[in-house]
């Protein structure tokens, strides 16, 4: 048993760099792994006795305290998880803890995170430490599944779009120089790789969620080349999909027809900046960026964190914010691990807190605080009675 | 191309110049505009405007032209001479939806107007329009462009088979000068605040620049609010709450989309004016709509577009209160829902439709 458990030990050490040596680590795995080897599934490396080691980044502004209450829901929901808490002070120059937050997630596999705030009065060479994140650990994917909630005003009714937005390059490879002084150049790059392999992560989940439509979402009237290839791309993954309609958008008309009649989205797919533009505007048509929760996934890694990704600088340390889209976030991560029931539990509990109870915080027009709403989710947590080790 | 640089720095001197003049204030002369149909269901909403000011006894005399690109000697894609000569006397534009040709060998003429006169600030007031019910009421908003550069400068390589570079540009002068334009703006049709929207906290460099400029700007007019905004933080506000937007000035796929976003607001393309301003007083309005090449010539069109469009190029021309009059009419006839073309959801035809703002037009005299 204990060689066994050291050879799975090993199998999980050796993970990272499954490309490399995959020959090598299949024969290493022994035979009670195969299914696992099976699905595409794979399971996050840091689980010993049960219990699964997350990394947690409180990030700035509202991120701390909400980031807390999701710890004290977990506590209070017995959830086998251990937080391992990072801190990234966003003022420092040097770039040694985010390091440390990336060393921390590779070693762990899963993290939760706040947003961490860039000061874009500093030096350029001070880049943006949420998308070093995402760039050093490849996290390929950001997945926002906008729906809308009930007990929630909007404008508008029935959305529910799955926005995959491509999140390493783009418009966000921060390449940019200043050839003459006064003209800056700022590089977009689209990689054919990087194309396909959102485009087949799109396709994929449509096709496991039951979904009929994909939509990619590009401006290759304008950046022939760019989204151009984009957009081929796309077109060639869609061709291995025949039971998944595609079709695609402009994004200036794409902005338009979500603001008059967003349910005809199904899933989209999208390069980095116009996956920021549509995400947020999903994101307000729900209800705003406290109800909204986002995904990065990677090949080897997953953070969690909010859709819209927001400090609120200015509700930090009110009590005020609104605690959902980070409770909901945690949700999806415990889905990642596998603690599906705990994962529906929680989520139970936030959605009557939202639609039933109707307590609601200010960004929503009601007047409850955090600490209130988390309350109440806690009572209906309880409510449901005790989750026995037969449903475990 | 440092003969365009200079040409083109010379040309803006002389327009900055030329500007301090703007608005043109013609109390008895008949000012000349140049008016392009443009295609599909341009010529009919053209003749509609046409009517619509006749009765309104605006004092402009119109030039049509057509701006189908030709080639030049050089080889070079230009609009026809004809066109240029009486755009550059006349200084004033009116244009309809012109096609964008696939394959023909040239590029948009939207492109080459631009090119052509250029117009370096596009410039949308987005209205909600009191009668054509959308989600949202009370929009009263205005999105300032820049047109030339930024991500849409056209540069693209191929590094490697598989990778595409794509260039966004930033220089000062351009941000510098739709930072003025956009602070200009507000202090002529006394909005009280300029937002810039940006996305500095990845695109430190060029976004940088291009806020920099806007606070350097915003040092010479302390009679308007200026802000700064993320884009990401701008449309989630937007799609909630757009009535706490006034100006919004911005580099030009933003802008794009921005713009898009606010007309999707107040009822789609069919209903949003449009104006792009140029150096050398320069200046075209026009209907942001497409062709429909399905309904051309059945009568059926939906001409607000381009009539708002008119409107705004009669304020700009200081000519206030024809352009207070006509909007009021055309605001009455979608408000009282008797008479509408059928994307505004009547069943009227288009010469029904202008006939009407013609009478309410008269009435109002």
């Amino acid at each position: 048993m204990s060689a066994a458990r050291s050879v799975l030990s090993l199998s999980k050490i050796l993970q990272p760099w499954t490309g490399l040596k995959g020959s090598t680590v299949s024969v290493m795995r022994p035979v009670m792994c195969t299914r696992r080897e099976k699905s595409s599934y794979t399971p996050p490396p840091a689980k010993y006795g049960g219990r699964h080691t997350v990394t947690l980044i409180p990030g700035d502004g509202i991120g701390p305290e909400l980031l807390n209450h999701a710890q004290e829901l977990f506590r209070f929901c017995c959830v086998p998880v251990d937080f391992e808490v990072v801190n990234v002070d966003s003022s420092l120059t040097s770039e040694d803890e985010i390091n440390n937050a990336v060393t921390a997630i590779r070693r762990n596999g899963v993290a939760l995170k706040g947003n961490i705030e860039t000061n874009h009065n500093l030096p350029p060479s001070h880049k943006s430490r949420n998308n070093l994140l995402r760039t050093s650990l490849d996290l390929y994917a950001n997945v926002m599944h906008c729906q809308t909630l009930p007990g929630v005003q909007t404008r508008h009714k029935d959305i529910d779009i799955i926005i995959i937005r491509e999140n390493t390059e783009g418009e966000y490879s921060s390449l940019e120089h200043e050839n003459v002084p006064g003209v800056v150049e700022s590089l977009k790059i689209i990689t054919r790789v990087n194309s396909l392999r959102i485009a087949e992560y799109a396709f994929r989940q449509a096709r496991e969620k039951g979904r009929r439509r994909v939509t990619a979402v590009h401006k290759a009237n304008i950046m022939k080349l760019g989204d151009g290839l984009f957009l081929q791309c796309c077109k060639e993954v869609a061709a291995g999909y025949p039971d998944i309609t595609f079709d695609n958008m402009i994004v200036d008309n794409t902005t338009m027809q979500l603001v008059s009649k967003p349910q005809q989205f199904d899933v989209m797919v999208m390069p980095n900046l116009y996956g920021n533009v549509v995400s947020n505007v999903c994101a307000g048509l729900v209800g705003g960026p406290g109800l909204v929760p986002g995904a990065n996934y990677g090949k080897d890694y997953a953070v969690f964190e909010t859709a819209t990704r927001n400090t609120g600088k200015s509700i930090a340390n009110k009590n005020i914010a609104n605690p959902t889209a980070t409770l909901l976030a945690s949700c999806l991560m415990l889905d990642h691990l596998g603690l599906h029931d705990y994962a529906s539990m929680i989520r139970k509990a936030i959605l009557r807190t939202l639609s039933e109870t109707r307590l609601h915080t200010a960004d929503l027009g009601g007047q409850g605080t955090t600490s209130e709403v988390v309350q109440s989710i806690m009572k209906e947590v309880q409510k449901g009675g005790p989750l026995t080790s037969e449903k475990i | 191309m440092a003969g365009n640089a200079w040409r083109s720095t010379v040309s803006r001197i002389m327009g900055a110049v030329k500007s301090q003049t703007q608005p043109r204030t013609f109390s008895r002369g008949m000012q000349t505009v140049t008016i392009i149909p443009g295609d599909g269901i341009g010529p009919e909403i053209s003749t509609s405007v046409i009517k619509i000011f006749e009765a309104a006894k605006v004092p402009i005399q119109w030039e049509e032209r057509n701006v189908t690109a030709i080639k030049g000697p050089g080889g070079k894609w230009m609009i026809p001479p004809e066109a240029k000569e009486s755009m550059d006397k006349s200084k004033i534009g009116l244009k309809g939806p012109l096609k964008t040709p696939i394959a023909a060998g040239h590029p948009s003429m939207n492109l080459l107007l631009r090119k052509t006169f250029d117009l370096y600030a596009n410039v949308r007031p987005c209205v909600s329009i009191e009668g054509y019910k959308t989600p949202y009421t009370d929009v009263d908003l205005v999105t300032i462009r820049e047109n030339t550069e930024g991500e849409y400068s056209g540069i693209e390589h191929v590094i490697v088979d598989g990778v595409v570079q794509s260039i966004k540009l930033i220089t000062e002068e351009a941000s510098r000068r739709i930072a003025e334009y956009a602070f200009e703006y507000a202090r002529n049709n006394q909005r009280n605040s300029v937002t810039a929207v940006h996305k500095a906290n990845i695109m430190r460099m060029s976004d940088g620049l291009f806020l920099r400029k806007c606070r350097e700007v915003a040092e010479n007019f302390k009679d308007v609010k200026f802000t700064e905004m993320y884009l990401d933080t701008v449309c989630l506000n937007m799609v909630q709450d757009p009535t706490q937007f006034d100006v919004l000035v911005m580099p030009n796929l933003y802008g794009d989309i921005l713009s898009d976003l606010c007309a999707g607001l107040i009822g789609g393309l069919g209903v949003t004016p449009s104006g792009n301003i140029g150096a050398n007083g320069v200046a075209i309005f026009e209907s942001v709509h497409g062709t429909a090449p399905d309904i051309a010539g059945m009568d059926l069109a939906n001409p607000t577009a381009l009539l708002l469009s008119a409107v705004m190029m009669l304020r700009h021309m200081g000519l206030h209160g024809h352009a207070k009059k006509i909007e009021t009419a055309c605001f009455d006839t979608i408000r009282d829902k008797k008479v509408l073309t059928k994307d505004l959801g009547g069943n009227s035809k288009c010469s029904e439709f202008t006939a009407e703002i013609c009478r309410r037009v008269q009435d109002l005299d």
